[in-house]
């Protein structure tokens, strides 16, 4: 078995032994329910559709994202377990890959789990199932963005607090940034070209696209890009550690 | 075999490994000495890929810990300072890790996985979560890890501390066996730890090598090396007849006990005339003892040997 598939099994292990995963799992589940239905005004819109539904995931990942990955990297710094992790044979993209797919996997579960809302739809009226399909990989691709922040940032510290709060930072930021207010405040500002380059950076902006049904190539290419370069800046930071 | 080669390592100003050159070949046990903060832990965390040195290289069998890190990791087996493992995990659960993680096929696996737990006692807390485990059997699961993949190269940063007697005899006996064919370095900072394991001896601080010999070399260096000392009451006529031996050096009385020590002058063996010399003045001697050195003194006089000077001189 490769040390990929050794670290992930270890990483989703540790979240159902202490009680991260249910924690996670319930929370999730509860509030992407409610909120579909109260704040999302899920009958009153008369729409057989998930779209209320999937507004909300940015949402919810923007808090329990960073719950997940706060302890990836700062826990083992702490612990000291950094040092047997990363003097077995194994290359730090190896260890990286493993934690991340745990917790990608992992938050994948906890979308799979809302599947009575799906039924329910289907139930209600006749959706576009391939729309809902197309949702649910925009928001796992979305996670997947989430978590790679979260392991980069949990791989600067030591402090788990310090690593939640950093990642939700950047994350809102990433959310919010091509939100029209805030471009539109900084329109005077800055040049027009910078802030259309600056709105492509939104997360929001590229989900929203793919939970339409728009498998645009270059929506999914923002994702696996940001993905990878937040997992690489993580690599780097922990390579840096090294030296230091 | 282990070799570092000027290998320093600096935390900002401060040179915590100052061009360290060492060699540890099959079949040696090496023991790391000094005194805290001395530079023992950075060493090994060098040596084991953890840290990059700031100058200087290490090899583990030949392979380049900065180069070839894979090949070196998988030639050793090391365990850290304090010997951290994943709290939440049983002790089965924990070594099953470290099985896959160093790719053991199944069955060697499942093999040395049994070996291991027999070898460190373990069979009673297999099922039991590391993090509840006292501080020994603690220590013996970081062990277990460290040999796992019955390593050609084994790196243990303070083996035996938190250990009970009885458990440091297990794990100096454990490493016994192991250190025939194998080379073994260890840190420690417990004297009696290097006349139980070691057949060479480094001592270093402040990141300098200080002293590279077998423990009954650093013993000789000692000044109580070849001393006889004894207890006997009433004796103050005969230490100024001792005093008068031409092989006679010094004379120190404990003033707690009274025992009386007798130094030799450089090269002079003494323990003969001093039995005769006492039997003649038909002293009682309940017991006498010719001093092999002590390595505690040693120690001192090496990692202090600045202050010292100053010492003497005052």
């Amino acid at each position: 078995m490769s040390p990929v598939n050794a670290v992930l099994r270890r990483e989703l292990r540790s979240y159902f032994v202490t009680p991260v995963a249910y924690v996670f799992l319930v929370i999730f589940l509860v509030l992407s329910g409610i909120l579909t239905f109260y704040a999302g005004d899920y009958y009153e819109r008369g729409q057989a559709d998930l779209q209320p539904f999937f507004a909300m995931h940015p949402w919810l990942y923007l808090i329990l994202v960073p719950a997940i990955t706060m302890r990836m990297w700062a826990e083992e710094a702490k612990g000291g377990t950094l040092e047997l992790l990363l003097t077995l044979p194994l290359t730090l993209w190896q260890a990286m890959l493993g934690k991340f797919l745990a917790a990608w996997l992992f938050i994948g579960l906890a979308l799979a789990l809302t599947f009575p809302i799906w039924i329910t739809v289907n139930y209600l009226g006749s959706p576009d199932n391939g729309i809902i399909l197309a949702g649910y990989l925009g928001s796992w691709l979305m996670a997947g963005s989430f978590v790679a922040i979260g392991a980069c940032l949990s791989a600067l510290t030591r402090s788990q607090v310090v690593a939640f709060i950093l990642t939700a930072l950047v994350c809102v930021l990433l959310i919010l940034i091509g939100q029209p207010q805030v471009l539109d405040f900084f329109s005077g500002a800055l040049p027009r070209k910078l802030i259309n380059a600056v709105a492509h950076l939104s997360m929001l902006r590229h989900f929203e696209a793919i939970a339409r049904g728009v498998l645009d190539v270059r929506d999914l290419l923002y994702f696996l890009l940001s993905t990878l370069g937040w997992l690489l800046a993580g690599v780097l930071l922990l390579d840096l550690k090294r030296t230091r | 075999m282990i070799e570092t080669d000027q290998l320093t390592r600096c935390y900002g100003h401060l040179t915590a490994v100052d061009a360290l050159s060492i060699r540890v070949e099959p079949g040696q046990v090496l023991g790391l000495l000094g005194p805290n903060g001395a530079g023992k832990s950075t060493a090994m965390r060098m040596i084991a890929g953890f840290l990059v040195p700031t100058s200087g290289t290490a090899r583990v069998c030949g392979h380049d810990v900065s180069r070839e890190p894979l090949k070196a990791k998988r030639a050793l087996g090391y365990l850290p300072e304090g010997a951290p493992s994943y709290g939440e995990m049983t002790v089965r659960e924990f070594l099953h890790f470290i099985v896959r993680m160093r790719g053991l096929k199944a069955e060697t696996g499942y093999r040395r996985f049994d070996a291991v737990v027999q070898q460190l006692q373990l069979e009673e807390v297999l099922e039991v979560c590391i993090d509840t485990l006292s501080k020994g059997l603690r220590r013996r699961v970081g062990l277990a890890q460290a040999i796992l993949h019955d390593p050609p190269v084994l790196m243990l940063d303070e083996p035996t501390d938190g250990l009970d007697p009885n458990q440091k005899h297990a794990v100096r006996q454990l490493i016994d066996v192991m250190a025939r064919d194998r080379t073994i370095l260890i840190s420690t900072h417990l004297l009696e730890e290097v006349h139980a394991l070691c057949n060479r001896v480094v001592i270093i601080a402040r990141g300098k090598l200080l002293a590279d010999a077998t423990p009954a070399e650093l013993e000789a260096r000692s000044r109580y090396h070849g001393a006889v000392s004894f207890s006997a009451p009433g004796s103050g006529m005969s230490q100024e007849m001792l005093g008068r031996l031409p092989q006679v050096a010094s004379i120190e009385v404990d003033p707690l006990d009274g025992r009386i020590t007798v130094f030799p002058k450089p090269g002079e063996r003494i323990l003969e005339a001093v039995e005769t010399l006492l039997r003649e003045q038909g002293l009682e001697v309940s017991e006498i003892q010719l001093e092999r050195g002590r390595l505690d003194e040693v120690f001192r006089q090496i990692t202090t040997s600045d202050e010292r000077t100053a010492e003497v001189r005052a």
